[in-house]
């Protein structure tokens, strides 16, 4: 008579074992982007090197990385060489520089080399903002029309990028060929 | 002399102590009047900070945190509605910066599921009570015929036990 009732328990059991198992997996420091699918945001800002003003139609024609930094994070440091690496491999890859010192940054690309193509100046974080960074470093995925495909936070080391960031940038550089 | 020194230097440590624990970021915003005040309290403390993820931006500390406020100061000021403004800050971070998350299809255990649950454990209950009801109007605290002949015979077999 009602031996149903016995499995009760352990049904319950099982249900929260399964999510507390998933729970083990979860960063929830790591915040899905609302950004993927939107256009990149519109923004007028000087590079870095104070030669030129970039706007988002600067980003344009081909898929890229932009990789969100600043001299005061020590994982950007960490994140730096590989960074070379990629561009040294030909992949494109964009700096914002993100709420820092200029005179810092400036210091910090003559001295770890640049791998940015284009090197935006985002001294006081509004382009940061509309992006909704809110650390550093952070890289998107954009692709050639500057629509974000992808975000990545925390450090691109060379599993990040094999794993995520390659086959998704491999993707979009054939989508970009007609 | 001494005492009464040191009383007061005492006194004034507990008193910074105290002051540190009281609000974690302080910015000086003029505002127009009390309402957009009031306004800017109530935003800075629904919306969560992305950075440190337990703490409203009105508590946090974070660089982000204080960007926001801004922001939240800066649209107030533009004399933007409440709905803009956590739209503008949704838009950027996601669902995750509102502790009042909007109701939607995502939402709706979240909003609803606490009540489902409720109810479910208030139809449980009324099954028991029932079913206790039931089976006391049935007089099933006295022993069937059947009942009786077995444990007279239970009875019979102890005694011969001893």
């Amino acid at each position: 008579m009602k031996r149903w009732i016995m499995v009760v328990p352990l049904a319950v059991f099982l249900l929260v074992a399964v999510f507390l198992y998933k729970g083990l997996f979860l960063k929830p420091d790591e915040l899905p982007s609302a950004m993927i699918g939107k256009p990149f945001p519109a923004f007028a800002l000087a590079s870095v090197q104070g030669d030129r003003n970039l706007t988002q139609a600067d980003l344009l024609g081909r898929p890229a990385l932009v990789n969100v930094w600043g001299t005061w994070c020590p994982s950007c440091k960490v994140e730096h060489p590989y960074l070379n690496q990629l561009a040294e491999r030909g992949v494109v890859i964009h700096g914002v520089n993100y709420k820092d010192d200029n005179g810092a940054a400036l210091k910090w690309l003559a001295e770890y080399h640049n791998p940015y193509q284009l090197d935006i100046r985002d001294e006081q974080g509004t382009l940061g903002l509309d992006l909704g960074v809110y650390g550093a470093p952070e890289t998107f995925l954009i692709d050639a029309k500057g629509i974000i495909r992808y975000k990545h936070v925390g450090i691109v080391d060379a599993s990040v990028w094999r794993e995520q960031l390659a086959p998704l940038y491999q993707g979009l550089v054939d989508e970009a060929k007609p | 002399m001494r005492r009464g020194l040191a009383a007061v230097v005492l006194g004034l440590a507990l008193g910074l102590g105290l002051a540190g624990v009281a609000r974690a970021a302080i910015d000086t915003y003029q505002f127009r009047d009390d309402a957009e005040r009031e306004r800017y309290q109530q935003l800075t403390k629904e919306l969560r900070c992305p950075k440190c993820q337990n703490q409203d931006i009105a508590d946090s500390n974070a660089p982000i945190a204080a960007d926001l406020r801004r922001e939240i100061f800066r649209m107030l000021g533009e004399g933007k509605n409440n709905a803009q403004i956590v739209d503008f800050m949704v838009d950027r971070y996601g669902d995750f910066v509102r502790y009042k998350p909007a109701l939607s299809a995502r939402t709706w255990l979240l909003w609803f599921g606490p009540g489902v649950l409720l109810a479910g454990g208030f139809v449980v209950l009324a099954v028991i009570v029932r079913r206790r009801r039931a089976t006391v109007a049935h007089g099933a605290n006295e022993l069937s015929v059947e009942e009786r002949e077995r444990l007279a015979k239970l009875l019979e077999k102890e005694q011969t036990h001893d």
